[in-house]
């Protein structure tokens, strides 16, 4: 065991902060779920990233990539989010699809979809939830009819994320109609731009359209945008959401860089608040601590040859309910002006707590309820029964 | 940065493990406790002779010269089976204290006789079995001394904790050798109370999973409605709750282990983080894990109460939460924040 960094991994650090002093914008851009401009602007910086070559540096060199160990990785986002940098328009695509691709795709489709996708050409949705298939997922019945070189799709998704701007999205469709529950279930690439698609955009408790339903009406696509095998869909779906739980959605460097905004704003209002208040701030630096010595931890293990598995539903539990207490601490030193958006006159440093806060509401409940992930851990960490 | 442990350790780990299951099971504690002689003169034999206690003294003090990577995860088997005898204090807080002290002679009693020595720290008053020792090291105004067991007042404060029996000690002003001057023993009891919390939170962590192991298997077993009681969502919540607790206490602990235990603040936040985290594990853990039982939960018969009360006493000693708490506070108020900041750059072994 070495908690030090070495030399190289501290000349890293200072590239990837030198790179993104040089290249981070001063004026973060508009949210990308709340206007075509936010959105677009964000797709921009995807594209500076990636010619900077940072736009995913874990991927193979041939995908756009600079392929670094986890470490690495963890490195890069450390001053990624000390930087300030935009959050990731496409991380659908880059930090779920892109992997399992890798997995799972032909030679062809890697060579067709991951250059497009490292250099943000083509930003990803993902179109799994229906209205009748949300916790239950394997109750899935968009339909996926062959016909020669093409499925013909059908069906209604629902809760996709950034689909109302994005251009493709990964889709769980039935390819076999007379199967059930997970079997028969395949994973389809299909272009959100495509006649018989209409995307129904779905506002938030935030006012903001991050996600859309999308009512697919005999869309067509070739036989090679599916993943993977016919019937596997549901097997290589489970592997996205071991990555969408586990490293690489939240990484710690965001938690802590919102841990150390809590404690400024904290220090700015000590005298206004009490002892309740200043343990729930030392207990989100905390957290956001224990959560980067988690996934230090983990990435370690991997590198060492080890394997992801039910961790990733620990942490999902975990950030989200730690995301959630970070904010409400900011909240309660706010005080009065705690319900004041930022460009009202009498907000002062209210800055994005409130949106901060509400988006950590959903934490919970997106990536797989966190009841879903207690089911799980319970069920495969743990070894209760099933039935 | 290579966040696992080494053969080595995994290996000593191992051997502790399947010593302490051949002679520290609830049976066997069960019996001497009947017996009233729960400390074991056996077990502590056979523990003596793993050669933990030179763990962390250097090898020109005669030790391994290893570092709290090697000795953590054996604390967590000692905490999982709630090892009466005090091996965790020895290895973990009193032999590296007498060897900053260059007590050298009380040093060798401990490593080659398997000697028990006792500390008697402000932090921690009340002794574990200092009737079993064979010197204490006691503090006063002039510093620290060793004082010979015939030379010690022993009297008995029982506890809660039925496999630990408690003792305040004392020895005239005067009795005893001075092993550290009034400048020197703030210092060595500082580090020596960080060495304390960081054991302590390691042994609290192996209570914490073995609550879950506990609710887990009665959980598997216990059939209520025609089915076992695990396939309920609400059991299967808490235990899941309880082992999230867990995952992210355990590499708190585990990266307070290489940290020396009073290089700065930085060093010192992370051990009192250790020690909130695996304390509120073990907590919830051996709650969680009664509820699981049920109305056995609050027998005698089942063992969940042994973690329990090892908990409060453990969470109780080497500071309290709020004593923990002005220590991270002096970290985060006063300290370098964010994300470059997760490894203390202050002196460290590599463990």
């Amino acid at each position: 065991m070495d908690l030090s960094y070495t030399p190289e991994q501290q000349a890293f650090r200072a590239e990837v902060r030198d790179w993104m002093r040089a290249h981070v914008p001063a004026e973060p851009p508009a949210s990308f779920d709340g206007s075509l401009e936010g959105f677009e602007a964000h797709r921009e910086w995807e594209k500076t990233l990636h010619e900077g070559g940072w736009g995913m540096v874990t991927w193979p060199k041939e995908y756009g990539g600079r392929d670094l160990d986890l470490i690495r990785w963890l490195i890069f986002e450390e001053e990624y989010y000390a930087a300030g940098a935009p959050l990731r328009v496409n991380q659908n695509g880059i930090f779920l699809l892109g992997p399992t691709m890798m997995e799972y795709g032909s030679d062809a489709q890697k060579a067709r979809f991951l250059p497009p996708m490292a250099r943000g050409d083509e930003i990803w949705a993902q179109a799994w939830s229906e209205p009748q298939a949300g916790s239950d997922l394997a109750a899935v019945r968009a339909k996926a009819r062959r016909e020669g070189d093409e499925y013909v799709l059908s069906g209604h998704k629902i809760w996709s994320s950034r689909a109302v701007n994005a251009d493709w999205a990964f889709g769980l469709f039935r390819t076999d109609p007379e199967s059930e529950r997970h079997k028969g279930l395949s994973l389809i690439l299909f272009p959100l731009d495509t006649p018989g698609l209409t995307r129904q955009p779905i506002a938030q408790i935030n006012g903001e359209t991050g996600f859309a339903e999308l009512f697919l009406d005999e869309v067509r696509v070739p036989v090679e945008n599916r993943l993977g095998e016919e019937g596997e869909g549901w097997a290589i779906c489970m592997a996205t959401a071991g990555f969408e739980r586990g490293l690489m959605l939240r990484s710690p460097a965001r938690f802590q860089v919102a841990a150390k905004q809590l404690v400024e704003l904290y220090q700015a209002h000590a005298d206004d608040c009490g002892p309740a208040t200043r343990d729930a701030v030392l207990q989100a630096w905390m957290d956001a601590d224990a959560y980067a010595l988690s996934i230090y931890a983990t990435a370690s293990r991997l590198i060492a040859g080890g394997s992801i598995g039910a961790e990733a539903s620990v942490n999902k539990i975990f950030w989200s309910e730690m995301d959630i207490a970070l904010h409400r601490a900011a909240i309660s030193i706010l005080g009065a002006r705690a319900e004041l958006m930022p460009a009202a006159p009498g907000a002062g440093d209210v800055g994005d707590w409130l949106d901060g806060y509400l988006f950590s509401l959903a934490g919970p409940i997106y990536a797989g309820t966190n009841e879903i992930q207690r089911n799980i851990i319970a069920e495969r960490m743990l070894g209760l029964p099933r039935k | 940065m290579d966040f696992t442990f080494t053969e080595e350790q995994a290996m000593m780990a191992d051997v502790a493990r399947e010593l302490l299951a051949a002679k520290c099971d609830t049976a066997t504690l069960r019996r001497q406790m009947a017996e009233d002689a729960v400390f074991d003169d056996a077990r502590w034999q056979a523990l003596s002779e793993l050669g933990l206690q030179g763990i962390l003294v250097p090898e020109e003090a005669g030790g391994l010269g290893l570092g709290g990577a090697d000795l953590v995860q054996v604390a967590q088997a000692c905490g999982a089976v709630c090892l009466p005898e005090p091996l965790v204090d020895l290895a973990g807080v009193v032999a590296p204290l007498l060897a900053e002290c260059g007590a050298s002679d009380a040093l060798a009693r401990v490593l080659e006789d398997g000697a028990l020595i006792v500390l008697a720290h402000p932090l921690t008053p009340f002794v574990a079995f200092a009737d079993k020792a064979k010197a204490a090291i006691l503090c006063d105004d002039d510093g620290l001394r060793l004082v010979q067991r015939a030379d010690l007042t022993l009297t008995a404060e029982p506890g809660i904790d039925p496999l630990r029996n408690l003792f305040s000690v004392s020895a005239e002003p005067g009795a005893g050798e001075r092993i550290a001057g009034p400048d020197t023993a703030p210092a060595l009891l500082a580090r020596a109370a960080g060495r304390g919390a960081l054991f302590a939170a390691a042994q609290m962590l192996g209570s914490a999973q073995a609550c879950v192991d506990l609710g887990v298997a009665y959980a598997q077993e216990r059939k209520q409605f025609g089915r076992p009681i695990g396939v309920n969502q609400a059991i299967k919540h808490h235990l899941a709750t309880a082992q999230v607790k867990i995952e992210f206490a355990r590499p708190v602990v585990h990266a307070a282990a290489v940290l020396e235990p009073d290089a700065g603040p930085q060093s010192r936040a992370r051990i009192s983080h250790a020690r909130l985290a695996a304390a509120e594990a073990a907590d919830l853990a051996a709650r969680t894990a009664m509820q699981v039982h049920g109305a056995m939960g609050y027998s005698w018969e089942v063992d969940v109460h042994f973690h329990l009360k090892r908990t409060l006493a453990l969470s109780s000693l080497w500071g309290t939460a709020e004593h923990h708490r002005k220590i991270i506070a002096a970290r985060v108020f006063d300290g370098p924040l964010g994300p470059d900041q997760t490894f203390p750059q202050e002196r460290h072994h590599h463990g």
